[in-house]
């Protein structure tokens, strides 16, 4: 629809809309998060949800104790590989639309624990992530921008053609495989059709093979 | 303190074989070690001794001593063409190769301690039997399991020896030296070294 006739008829009273723009302001106006923290990042979260902050201006006061519940996960800390699985359990839980947003440094790469013998390299190595949030820990503020930017996300979701998003695709999965305890590491590290090292630029001009100069 | 402590616990525990560890650091906090055969005994003395009564074991940690050899150059006299020279030579002393549990102990109702105490294993691979102390110092529970799990001391008469970090299943010991982590190697934004040299092959090289 036109945004000046849409305008125009607003003026006389008369609101317009879309079913898509009415079914996404639907969803993101109303995100329930699960209940769930994982280590110093989730005290940053309760903060965020508490009076000074509220978060409940959002619409996502509601903290779910059940993954059935909710729509969100804030995946709020470290993620030791003992603790992995369940993460994606839940994540598997959780009914479509779902989304996770990935907080501090330690949920996007492990951060200061990275190469730790316990503790995995980003929680995206098992399922979709949509927003990360740097920071050791994110203050609140920066949890309320980037659960503003999921908001922006979801806004802007087209509810057909070919970038529609996962829950109304049925080819799409919604589940993804929960990691093993492998004798030495979980098997697998990774789950290579969410998530494959980026391809990083190296300079080899003036390098022999060894990577001397 | 310990030179009075350990004729104490040697009249009080025949047969028991302690050793003065001494810390040659600012700190002086020198150490008792213990022999496994006999270490319960000598913990209970230390706990109920109305002397000491050490009722408080805030610490319990493991070390590793991989196998070591220290070559030292000493100088050594010698007759060399019937003349007394000094003649440098070189010895190897070969050390370690058994793990070790640390427990520091203090007494609440004296307002003493620490007293630390030390307790070696055989070596590091078939003989890594230890008594458990969890059945005199209750606190000593989980730190006995998590020396259980990331250096692989086995405690005899702990009551629930399992691991504590790592999963069931899993078969290394992380703390270890000769510890190999699992070869995850990704990427690094700023590769370099044996990183770098790996980069360029996976990747092909091309910039």
């Amino acid at each position: 629809m036109d945004e000046a006739l849409k305008n125009e008829l607003s003026k006389q009273g008369i609101f317009a809309t879309t079913l898509q723009d009415l079914y996404n302001w639907g969803r993101r106006s109303s995100l329930w998060p699960l209940n769930f923290g994982l280590a110093c990042c989730a005290i940053e979260m309760i903060a965020t949800t508490m009076a000074r902050y509220d978060l409940a201006r959002f619409g996502a006061e509601v903290f779910r104790p059940s993954p059935r519940q909710a729509d969100l996960m804030i995946v709020a800390g470290t993620i030791t590989k003992k603790m992995a699985p369940q993460v994606v359990r839940l994540y598997n839980q959780m009914p479509e639309p779902k989304y996770v947003i990935s907080m501090g440094a330690c949920a996007i790469s492990g951060g200061p624990f990275k190469q730790g013998y316990n503790v995995l390299k980003g929680i995206d190595r098992y399922i979709p992530v949509d927003i990360y949030i740097p920071g050791c820990p994110p203050r609140p503020e920066a949890l309320i921008e980037g659960f503003m930017a999921l908001q922006k996300k979801i806004d802007e979701q087209q509810l057909t053609g070919e970038n529609r998003p996962r829950h109304l695709n049925a080819d799409e999965p919604s589940e993804f495989p929960i990691p093993t305890f492998g004798p030495h590491d979980l098997q697998p590290p990774r789950n290579r059709d969410v998530w494959h090292p980026p391809l990083v630029n190296i300079t080899t001009i003036g390098r022999d093979d060894a990577g001397t100069t | 303190m310990l030179e009075q402590l350990k004729p104490e616990i040697e009249a009080a525990v025949p047969g028991a074989r302690l050793e003065i560890v001494t810390n040659p650091s600012v700190s002086g906090q020198h150490s008792l070690l213990i022999d496994a055969e006999h270490a319960v005994a000598v913990a209970l003395f230390l706990r109920d001794s109305p002397r000491h009564r050490y009722d408080y074991c805030s610490n319990v940690t493991g070390i590793d001593w991989p196998p070591l050899e220290v070559s030292e150059k000493v100088k050594v006299k010698k007759l060399v063409d019937g003349v007394e020279t000094e003649v440098d030579e070189l010895r190897t002393t070969e050390s370690g190769d058994y793990l070790e549990a640390v427990y520091h102990l203090y007494s609440m109702e004296k307002k003493h301690g620490p007293v630390i105490l030390r307790m070696h294993t055989e070596d590091r691979a078939a003989h890594v039997h230890l008594p458990s102390l969890t059945p005199v110092w209750r606190s000593a529970d989980f730190q006995e399991r998590e020396i259980f799990d990331l250096f692989g001391i086995v405690f005899d008469g702990h009551p629930d020896l399992r691991r504590i970090l790592m999963w069931e299943g899993f078969v290394d010991h992380p703390m270890r030296r000769d510890y190999v982590e699992p070869d995850d190697y990704e990427y690094e934004p700023t590769a370099h070294d044996e990183v770098l040299h790996r980069a360029q092959h996976t990747h092909g090289g091309a910039a």
